[in-house]
């Protein structure tokens, strides 16, 4: 095959893998969703978890978006440097999202700032939004693919804290967010928090933590322990299904730290909602795929 | 006009306030009848710039929702329901007083809790907020039989005033009813007395900083 006709096949397959994963919850997410509500006793959070249920069994069997909200379309690459298509990327990803805004079909999320107006194909001025993590000596492609919904993303918050404010104010930070906003993002929530120097590198670090599969750990022990105790903590709280109580309120907790300034704590906090549309595929140099979060996934391209 | 169909209570339009005299936060109802789209800009244009929605919404509901519709081969300007789920309805909380008494609206469907204004609304003009499960978006698609007309098109496909005729729509369930009370808001005193003692809980194991 020649180079273009290569090119077309990685943007047919992210095209694909892009409307597959807002008609399919990740194996993950299912799993956690029907632990979560068999737990439940109450008839209200029963009813929530069953009609959920329900809308994704006919989301496949209708083979249509499960959630109307199908985002801003959101790409982490961890891309070698010998990855064949390494230049051509960032412009195949932009035409994928294209050719899934028709075919899935996508509702219209790209609104261009001050100008206002939807571009109707979900592209626009920086979107979709690429992250790149760049991998020296490889030669194979990792990406994950987000649907950031709107509900889900107004939660996101981000700020300084001073060091006298401690971990104990970012329990604050996090756990205030989840009463004020967190209840109306479509609980059960998965929370991803940064930990880190300044806002953008929290705030980024809030969202990779999303990409974590549900039950993961932070391989740092203290790290991981107060994931733990924040999503003890979270679900004491009972926004159950929806926010409108429960025995639950979140699927998990995922924290990304980096090493900080001695005189800050830069903080942030990013809320997937139950229909957390993430998906991540490894893409080799001869353009053989592996997907480990659907494992219903199957590209014929 | 509300109907018992076996263990539901399906409100029907026209709905009237009377037919919402005994309906409470909690209760899970259902829809037959008229049900538009309305959102963001909708509710600027008419509150802000005084533009008159072109569709009659009096005694009908409003969805707080920003669709996925196709359009139907073979027609001019025909469009299905492809998937419709609710939008966070607190973004419109600051129109939401004005908007009812301007267009007589009864039943209010979007996701999370409103606030002061529609509480407001909802007791002096005899109205409710419900919630339709979010995300929910396919459930509630194989509820709408029939988008009937549509609106403000130029507006794009979120925020078009998409008119349907939907079948027992639901589950809904009260958030804010006749009588001013607010399941949300309700829930949130308890949310945040619970809240404080998972911090207070929390504190002692992470004081990492020596």
């Amino acid at each position: 095959m020649t180079k273009e006709e290569n090119v077309k096949k990685l943007t047919d397959m992210v095209a694909d893998f892009v409307g597959f994963i807002g008609k399919k919850l990740p194996d993950d997410v299912v799993a956690k969703l029907k632990e979560l509500g068999d737990k439940e006793t109450d008839p209200l959070p029963k009813v929530l978890y069953e009609t959920m249920t329900r809308n994704q069994d006919l989301a496949v069997a209708l083979d249509r978006p499960s959630c109307q909200d199908t985002g801003v379309i959101q790409f982490w690459l961890k891309c070698g440097t010998n990855f064949p298509y390494i230049n051509e990327l960032e412009a195949l990803l932009k035409e994928a999202v294209v050719q899934a805004t028709f075919a899935t079909p996508l509702r219209h999320n790209s609104v261009e700032t001050f100008d206002e107006y939807n571009t109707k194909r979900n592209v626009g001025k920086g979107t979709p939004t690429v992250w790149w993590d760049i991998v020296p000596n490889s030669d194979q492609c990792e990406i994950y693919a987000y649907m950031a919904g709107g509900g889900c993303t107004l939660p996101g918050k981000a700020m300084v804290l001073m060091p006298g404010a401690g971990y104990e104010g970012v329990t604050d930070f996090v756990l205030d967010q989840m009463t004020s906003y967190g209840l109306n993002a479509c609980p059960p929530l998965l929370v991803g928090v940064g930990v880190a120097t300044s806002v953008e590198t929290a705030a980024l670090l809030s969202k990779k933590a999303l990409m974590r599969p549900i039950g993961s750990h932070n391989e740092n022990a203290n790290a991981a322990k107060m994931e733990q105790l924040l999503e003890d903590g979270i679900n004491a709280i009972g926004l159950g299904p929806q926010g409108m109580g429960g025995k639950f309120s979140v699927m998990g907790v995922n924290i990304e730290n980096t090493a900080r300034h001695p005189s800050a704590i830069g903080v942030a906090v990013n809320v997937g909602c139950w229909s957390h549309r993430r998906g991540h595929i490894v893409v080799d140099k001869d353009l053989n795929v592996t997907c480990d979060t659907h494992s219903t996934w199957k590209f014929n391209g | 006009m509300i109907e018992i169909r076996g263990n539901k209570k399906v409100l029907i339009t026209p709905v009237s306030a009377e037919d919402l005299a005994d309906i409470h936060i909690g209760d899970i109802v259902w829809l037959d009848g008229d049900l538009m789209t309305c959102r963001d800009v909708a509710h600027r244009r008419l509150i802000e710039y005084g533009r008159e929605l072109p569709y009659d919404i009096r005694d009908k509901a409003i969805f707080h929702a920003g669709p996925i519709v196709r359009k139907i081969e073979g027609t001019e300007d025909d469009y299905e329901m492809v998937s419709i789920g609710p939008t966070t309805s607190m973004r419109m909380e600051k129109f939401e007083y004005d908007f009812v008494k301007e267009t007589g609206v009864r039943v209010i469907v979007g996701k999370g809790g409103m606030g002061p204004n529609t509480e407001r609304a909802c007791k002096e003009f005899g109205a409710i907020h419900c919630v339709f499960p979010a995300g929910c978006a396919v459930v509630a698609a194989t509820e709408v039989l029939k988008i009937q007309e549509h609106h403000w098109d130029e507006l794009g496909m979120p925020e078009t005033l998409w008119c349907n005729k939907v079948k027992e729509f639901g589950p809904l369930i009260v958030s804010i009813d006749p009588e001013g009370r607010n399941l949300f808001e309700e829930q949130k005193v308890v949310y945040n007395e619970k809240k404080e003692a998972a911090k207070q809980a929390i504190y002692p194991e992470v004081k990492f900083i020596k």
